[in-house]
């Protein structure tokens, strides 16, 4: 198993190097052509049109040599400034968008250095093990029985018989070092192109401002759609009811002198709304902040809820201390979307629910055995969990074939408070 | 019969001592929060406790945990416990020690005076009172119970809720003698062993829904 992944690892690296070579041939056609681009960009009209457009051809390149370094573990986060709205092509907008954006300027600056260096590596990534294959197939033995000189490995020139067979072993040796060097060569080559083509801190944190606002607005959005159905069902249910109580109640005090009969059926009348009443705001409370949660933390009421779905449900959950309260809550209520879902969609028959926090990650993931093929781009209810989680930085990954088994992972970054509960208030 | 109370809202705990020694109880003693519970329950061992699940200082469970602390202590003391909200989870942690003498019930409850006091009168006798609420969503999750007719559906919420046969009989409208024909049945088809005993039969379905 060992063997077999190693060997698989370094055949896609050496996928990888002809790949990294075809690349990198690419690099002197796009700085010749951006070169051009640089020297006409003064000419009026064609000058406009033309950087903006080589700049594309250039970050299609670079992109590409992300995608590679992604492929080789080394994660490049693309760095370009958003464009402009209502930007024309070929317009000054765009130019301007374009020039100022200094990852344009280190797109440039790596395309010599980033051609060389991923020639050169990926170009001996595919031949060490090619020569090595060469050993094996005892190529240098019928060339050195031919044309009497040729070397091999250790043998310059091979001198007799014996020394031309011992060019196997030593292509076995030069293809298991071949395997082995790829990835790290392929690796070398990811960080060296990180260098140029990461974002740099300013573009880092412009990024992250970026995600932020989005994020902040969902959040904000979510909220306000919340305390609006809070708000629409206080206003028609209890608080309507606790009015139309009152009235009962006052007409029954009316009438408890001259009916007392009528007075009596009042009051239990009044009764039956104040039951409906409460009833009510269980449910609103339930879905505001589980009382089950507030009592017993993520564990608890992750394990209340099992207890409510049709299917046995098993729970795992090795939590130290319980996180904050607006996180705690966010992940009951993912964790909560995510077994409904298993509940609607899938037809499983076993759900596993399992809830652990390491290196300050609280990672919760929920696997049932039903149909999968859940998409998270077409159910709204995946994506409001990605929603929930993003408000914390979180993540959720979907593994869903078809045919099953669904799992869903969900991430989030935090740190644990005391052990056990902190106060809140209100009586259960 | 003398009662120790535990609740903290000044208004409800007022409120039940006076409704409980309206009906000849004695309250013991009333405390407002958690840590005071476990040794008044002990000090007291009183015929019958009644105690809310969320108290001071953690506002969190401690009811529910002095009551099943007190219960280990003291076998079979017979416990009400109140909350605004019912949880299976918790209705199962009362019941682990299969003692008998528990309730679980909503607060909403304690409006039907008569049925409020029957249900405490009840568990100081060791028998159940288990909150229709949470016998419905036990109901609601057990599959097997689909071989039962509607009627014993009905008789068994009943029984889960701690009923005897005459009181399930005349909530029912229907004779003693259907209402315990209608438990055969449902003990028959679910492959539970019969019992006479009222209370461990109310504790054996629990038990078997909880499973």
């Amino acid at each position: 198993m060992e063997t077999r992944s190693w060997v698989r690892d370094g055949l896609r690296a050496i996928a990888g190097g002809v790949y990294a070579v075809g690349l990198a041939i690419t690099n002197l056609p796009l700085l010749a052509v951006s070169l051009v681009a640089l020297a006409l960009s003064p000419v009026p009209f064609l000058g406009l049109a033309l950087l903006p457009w080589v700049t594309d051809l250039v970050r299609m390149r670079a992109n590409l040599e992300r995608r590679l370094a992604g492929r080789a573990g080394i994660a490049i986060a693309c760095p370009y400034h958003p464009p402009p709205e209502r930007a024309l092509p070929g317009g000054w907008k765009r130019f301007r968008w374009i020039a100022t954006d200094p990852a344009t300027w280190r797109d440039l600056a790596w395309l010599v250095p980033g051609a060389l260096v991923g020639f050169s590596l990926g170009l001996l990534a595919v031949a060490i093990p090619l020569y090595g294959i060469e050993g094996i197939s005892l190529l240098p033995l019928w060339l050195y029985l031919s044309v009497d000189w040729y070397g091999y490995g250790v043998f310059w020139p091979i001198a007799n018989f014996s020394e031309a067979m011992l060019s196997m072993p030593q292509g076995v040796l030069f293809l298991a070092l071949g395997l082995g060097a790829a990835p790290w060569l392929l690796e070398v080559n990811a960080q060296f192109a990180k260098l140029f083509l990461a974002p740099t801190k300013a573009a880092e944190l412009r990024l992250r401002v970026a995600q932020l606002t989005e994020t902040r607005a969902d959040t904000v959005d979510a909220q306000a759609a919340e305390l609006r159905r809070i708000e629409r069902d206080l206003h028609d249910g209890a608080q309507a009811r606790l009015v139309s109580l009152g009235m009962t109640i006052g007409l029954a005090e009316e009438m408890i002198e001259r009916n007392p009969a009528a007075a009596r059926k009042l009051l239990v009348e009044a009764r039956e709304a104040s039951g409906t009443a409460l009833l009510e705001l269980r449910n609103l409370v339930r879905g505001i902040h589980p009382p089950v949660l507030a009592e017993r933390g993520l564990d608890g009421a992750v394990r209340a809820l099992a207890l409510s779905l049709p299917m046995p449900v098993t729970v795992e959950v090795d939590l130290p201390a319980r996180p904050q309260t607006p996180v705690e809550s966010a992940a009951y209520f993912a964790t909560a979307e995510a077994l409904a879902n298993v509940v609607r969609h899938s037809g499983a028959r076993t759900v596993e629910v399992s809830i652990r926090y390491a290196d300050d990650v609280l990672a919760i993931t929920v696997s049932d055995d039903g149909t999968g093929g859940a998409d998270p781009a077409r159910g709204t209810g995946l994506r409001g969990i990605d929603r929930r989680l993003a408000a914390f930085d979180g993540t959720m990954t979907v593994s869903s074939p078809p045919g099953g088994p669904t799992v869903v992972t969900m991430e989030l970054p935090c740190v644990l408070s005391s052990p056990k509960t902190s106060p809140s208030s209100g009586t259960a | 019969m003398r009662v120790v109370l535990a609740e903290d809202l000044a208004l409800l705990r007022d409120g039940l001592t006076r409704l409980l020694e309206a009906f000849e109880f004695e309250v013991v003693e009333a405390v407002d929060n958690g840590p005071a519970l476990l040794p008044a329950l002990i000090k007291h061992r009183p015929d019958v406790a009644v105690v809310d699940v969320r108290l001071p200082p953690t506002f969190t469970d401690e009811g529910l945990q002095a009551a099943i602390a007190a219960r280990t202590e003291v076998p079979g003391l017979p416990i009400l416990v109140l909350s605004q909200h019912v949880e299976p989870l918790y209705a199962r942690e009362l019941l682990s020690d299969r003692n008998g003498g528990v309730g679980y019930l909503l607060k909403d409850r304690i409006s039907n005076v008569a049925q409020f006091v029957d249900a405490v009168r009840r568990v100081a006798d060791g028998g159940t009172a288990m909150d229709p609420e949470v016998v419905s969503q036990l109901l609601a999750r057990r599959e097997p119970l689909a071989v039962l007719t509607a009627r014993e559906r009905e008789v068994l919420g009943e029984m889960a809720e701690g009923r005897s046969n005459a009181a399930i009989a005349a909530k029912l409208f229907v004779t003693e003698k259907a209402v315990s024909k209608h438990i055969n049945n449902i003990f028959t088809k679910l492959g539970m062993p019969p019992s006479d005993d009222d209370n461990r039969r109310v504790l054996a379905v629990l038990t078997y829904l909880n499973g």
